[in-house]
């Protein structure tokens, strides 16, 4: 089993409900555990969207999201598609502690916070107290979880300074390989995709 | 909009000099304690005419306190030191009040700045109705592509994208001397921020002076011409644009770290993290993080002219 899974994409079409723009139409993508794919596309053509969708916070109004060959919405409990997100600060309970904040991933290793440069001492901290490259350290801790088998990355490094993006990306990287799971990253910094991913798609030829 | 500018003020001499700037907050712990954080600890900056300068640091670094402090609207609760010098002259309390938002204007980092009870039109032009201040924001939002109609609606009715160009036409609005722009470009994706920058460029080609902080230091290589490198409360280099083109140009080590975690060049990382307020070490910020760290170095640091920049390092030649 391992490393053979594929998170399936088929034929899947999407709308605004707000304002009825159609997002996806008829989008397929398959991505290995093996992989590192890189979407990019400019503001507006859905790339949070397709995060969200890949990751069981959204339904697609049609097609369908598959991981292993089944559906995702059929895995109950634990998603083993995992999204990170922009903004660690919307991402986390301003009211647990980093603690806490950690406990809601699945069993998170002692080795992935360390590796991390997560300090013992923001365990006790409320989110409000940390800047935000210690947040997001948490909050891709926090989606490292035991039965992670894909992760999602949507511009997680952008409101970082280069120091902090290069420590978190560089133990991403070695995390992904060394248990292998999948990882699909969106970024506007070519540079920084050319040095994460495998493979590239952009959103822009599928049009909006 | 001269009238402020004394004759006496020469026009090679900057327009904004920032010298040895500090800001402390006096905060209440557990009852009577009073305890001091000293967020800001030694800023030293300079805008010339003509000149986009950006202040390059990461979030939390507390380079946000350096525009309220300039603008006059810090918290009652915070004590700035140094001397912040306008055209020549001192820029005091007294003097900031009259020329904030003609002569020096800024630019917010959040658009919940922005009158959530007044249109868009009404709140750029502050209620001028006069034809001259309605085309001069029709050219403004022109250049922002924004449409005629965005006069009409109100903040809540724009996406946060519209709201930032609103912001930054509320500016443009008064043809400044002085354009603070503190963190113009979250939010706004790689063709928008690049686009924003490059508005903030053209208003110091001509002639304004733009001091831009940022936390991204690649896109403030492609538009400014001098970048202050901001950590742990302290610039730690003042370097050209062209000195980042090679590593041995840069000056302090910590520039040196930034340089070398670009993907570009190679994007290696140093351990660590920017020390808390309350956590800084006495002497260097940098220096628990630094392999050229020595004793010295946790003593008073001087900001020195070095190879046409500035350094705060006593080990960087």
């Amino acid at each position: 089993m391992e490393n053979k899974m594929n998170l399936e994409i088929k034929n899947v079409s999407y709308r605004y409900r707000e304002d009825g723009r159609q997002i996806l139409e008829n989008f397929s993508l398959t991505v290995s555990q093996k992989e590192r794919v890189g979407l990019a596309a400019p503001s507006g053509y859905g790339k949070t969207t397709l995060c969200k969708l890949l990751s069981g916070y959204l339904k697609p109004d049609q097609g369908e999201i598959l991981l292993d060959g089944k559906p995702l919405a059929s895995y109950r409990g634990y998603c083993p598609v995992q999204m990170i997100w922009q903004q660690p600060e919307f991402a986390v309970n301003p009211r647990l502690r980093m603690r806490e904040v950690l406990l809601e991933g699945d069993a998170v290793e002692e080795r992935v916070i360390h590796e991390l440069g997560i300090e013992p001492d923001w365990l006790n901290r409320f989110p409000g107290e940390l800047s935000g490259g210690e947040l997001q350290r948490f909050s891709i801790a926090r989606a490292l979880g035991k039965r992670t088998k894909f992760l999602i990355a949507d511009e997680i490094s952008t409101m970082l300074d280069l120091i902090t993006q290069s420590q978190i990306w560089n133990f991403l990287l070695k995390e992904v390989e060394r248990r292998g799971i999948g990882l699909i990253a969106v970024s506007h910094n070519q540079e920084l995709m050319d040095w994460v991913c495998t493979r590239q798609i952009s959103l822009e030829k599928q049009g909006p | 909009m001269m009238e402020e500018t004394k004759k006496t003020w020469n026009e090679k001499e900057p327009i904004l000099k920032i010298e040895n700037m500090s800001i402390r907050f006096t905060q209440y712990d557990r009852g009577m304690h009073q305890t001091e954080l000293p967020v800001i600890r030694n800023l030293d900056v300079e805008v010339r005419q003509g000149e986009m300068v950006a202040v390059v640091g990461s979030s939390g670094s507390g380079k946000s306190l350096l525009a309220h402090g300039v603008m006059g609207v810090l918290p009652y609760n915070a004590v700035m030191g140094g001397t912040i010098t306008y055209c020549g002259e001192e820029l005091t309390q007294k003097r900031i009040e009259k020329i904030r938002g003609k002569e020096i204007v800024l630019v917010p980092q959040s658009t919940v700045y922005l009158n959530p009870l007044m249109k868009i039109g009404p709140q750029i032009r502050k209620g001028d109705k006069g034809i001259q201040a309605r085309n001069r924001l029709r050219e403004i939002f022109r250049r922002y592509e924004l449409k005629e109609e965005v006069e009409d609606l109100y903040p809540f009715e724009l996406s946060g994208g519209m709201n930032r160009r609103v912001l930054i036409s509320t500016a443009m609005i008064e043809s400044p001397k002085l354009v603070i722009a503190d963190e113009p470009t979250p939010g706004l994706d790689l063709k928008v921020a690049k686009r924003a920058m490059a508005h903030f460029r053209e208003l110091a080609d001509m002639g304004a002076g733009v001091l831009v902080i940022t936390h991204d230091l690649e896109l403030a290589l492609e538009v400014a011409d001098r970048i202050v490198v901001f950590y742990a409360g302290t610039t730690v280099e003042e370097a050209a644009v062209e000195d980042f083109e090679r590593e041995e140009t840069l000056r302090h080590p910590y520039t040196k770290a930034l340089w070398r975690a670009m993907p570009k060049h190679g994007f290696q990382f140093i351990k660590g993290t920017q020390p808390y307020v309350k956590d800084l070490p006495a002497g260097c910020p940098f220096a628990p993080r630094c392999s050229q760290r020595t004793g010295a170095c946790s003593q008073e640091i001087p900001w020195r002219e070095l190879r046409g920049g500035s350094v705060r390092c006593i080990h960087a030649e």
